[in-house]
């Protein structure tokens, strides 16, 4: 296990960092608009919510991406590979972030709401301003799992021919005859950027808690 | 200015299932007066003002306010209509509403949680906003905690926040929850202080509040509830001196009874 061989497996665990962000990033606003579906008074809406969930959640990521990846090009979308990887986990997170919102939405206290309501501050304001903050608030916890979970989860999107840390590894071992060396070696880099997710994490939760009793 | 109540209301029945809360309420509230709604727990003071605010739908009657319809008009085959969102948007714009549980949103210091309608409702930038947020909480005393959280602020400090958050919006007529029933007596009297100020610029208040010493002195019109339906209404003098109804000289003794208890 050279220096050489790290910088490659550094280098491609970038762009397991660069997926997974911007997965989670996307991810988090669909969940915000999937969320609001499901809490909608429009049964259309809560009904579609449900299917999202219901279908994202219920199938295996891996799966996902092979479905996008052959599925796009076949109704004339023609994507890179990465594009691909960002939509599938994109999704897939959004389902599970949306549940986690929805147990958030739940615990936000009534009186809040109808504080807001006498402000005259109407449902779409409430949602950006008072409920999903306040939800996020208390779902800081579970969504910093939900980070952690689609930064493992990631190693997935080689089979859509993205070369991430793992697949990275993958290549390394099979060309330097050292599987063990580099494979201990990746897990040691996704245990780096999640200790660093976790961490952040942490620094919010406390951030946050000034502002609840 | 015409004589019409602020707030009138008329045969107001609220039903949850079987059981009749409220089993039809006439009331007028005067203007530029503090009407206090007293009464046991149970009897419907809260849900009453609950329906004023149309945070609860009534099942029957009619309520304007300042002569407008709220939520529901006559219909002149007889029956009420249901009004249009903005309708009763537009009406419910003049009611400003505090809350037992003071209800500030804890994300946000005193100063966002007053500027913040003004913001998103009321369109201002946040300069003008915030501006106008530190005139309303210098008048409750509070310019100097802006930037603290709810979490950082007693709860009498929190309820005065949340009058200056109602009165941020310039409402006619300010509600009252119960405002002072989840603090200490020691900060009961900066919350009723607060009130007491609100009154006296000539604010149309409407206090669900067991605070008969607040009501006898700054109510001018005292409102007696018992199992839904008022008992007897009056000015303090009316509904507290002698002769007094059974019910009220029974209510009185109970509250006599604790603060006796409390002395000794």
């Amino acid at each position: 296990m050279t220096w050489e061989l790290f910088e490659l497996l550094l280098l491609a665990s970038t762009r397991t960092i660069a997926l997974s962000g911007l997965s989670i990033v996307i991810g988090f606003f669909l969940a915000a608009g999937i969320c609001a579906g499901m809490l909608s008074d429009h049964a259309a809406a809560r009904h579609a919510g449900r299917l999202f969930v219901s279908f994202f959640r219920g199938t295996p990521l891996l799966v996902q991406l092979l479905l996008i990846y052959h599925l796009l090009p076949r109704i004339g979308i023609d994507v890179p590979s990465e594009v691909a990887a960002v939509i599938g986990m994109s999704l897939c997170t959004a389902a599970y972030q949306a549940e986690i919102l929805r147990g958030g939405f739940g615990s936000v206290p009534k009186g809040l709401l109808e504080a807001a309501d006498m402000c005259g501050i109407g449902a779409f304001d409430t949602f950006r301003r008072i409920r999903l903050p306040i939800a996020v608030r208390l779902t800081l916890p579970a969504l910093t799992s939900e980070l952690i979970m689609i930064v493992k989860a990631s190693s997935l999107v080689s089979v859509v021919g993205v070369i991430e840390l793992t697949r990275m590894a993958q290549d390394l071992a099979a060309s330097t005859f050292q599987p063990l060396p580099l494979y201990a070696a990746a897990g040691l880099v996704y245990l780096v950027i999640n200790a660093a997710i976790a961490f952040a994490g942490w620094i919010v939760e406390r951030r946050v808690a000034r502002g609840h009793a | 200015m015409t004589s019409s109540p602020a707030i009138r209301v008329r045969g107001v029945v609220k039903r949850y299932g079987a059981t009749e809360v409220l089993t039809g309420i006439d009331l007028d509230a005067p203007r530029g007066e503090v009407t206090c709604l007293l009464g046991p727990s149970g009897s419907g003071k809260s849900t009453l003002l609950r329906c004023i605010a149309f945070l609860e739908e009534t099942s029957d009657g009619l309520i304007e306010i300042d002569g407008e319809p709220l939520g529901f008009a006559a219909d002149p085959k007889g029956g009420r209509v249901r009004l249009s969102r903005p309708s009763i948007r537009a009406v419910r714009s003049n009611i400003g509403m505090c809350f037992q549980q003071f209800n500030l949103w804890p994300h946000m210091t005193a100063l966002g949680n007053v500027s913040e309608a003004l913001m998103t409702v009321r369109k201002f930038s946040r300069g003008e906003a915030e501006a106008r947020a530190m005139v309303e909480l210098d008048k409750v005393g509070l310019a100097k905690r802006a930037s603290h959280y709810p979490s950082e602020l007693s709860g009498g400090q929190q309820q005065r926040v949340a009058i200056a958050r109602a009165l941020a919006l310039e409402p006619k007529i300010m509600l009252f929850d119960e405002p002072t029933s989840s603090l200490d007596p020691e900060l009961t009297g900066e919350v009723l202080n607060v009130m007491r100020r609100l009154a006296e610029t000539g604010m149309t208040m409407v206090v669900v509040t067991h605070e008969i010493g607040f009501a006898a002195s700054v109510g001018s019109k005292i409102v007696f509830l018992d199992h839904g339906k008022i008992l007897v209404e009056g000015s303090p003098t009316e509904v507290f001196g002698k002769p007094r109804h059974a019910r009220i000289d029974q209510f009185l003794d109970t509250y006599l009874d604790r603060g006796a208890a409390g002395l000794l």
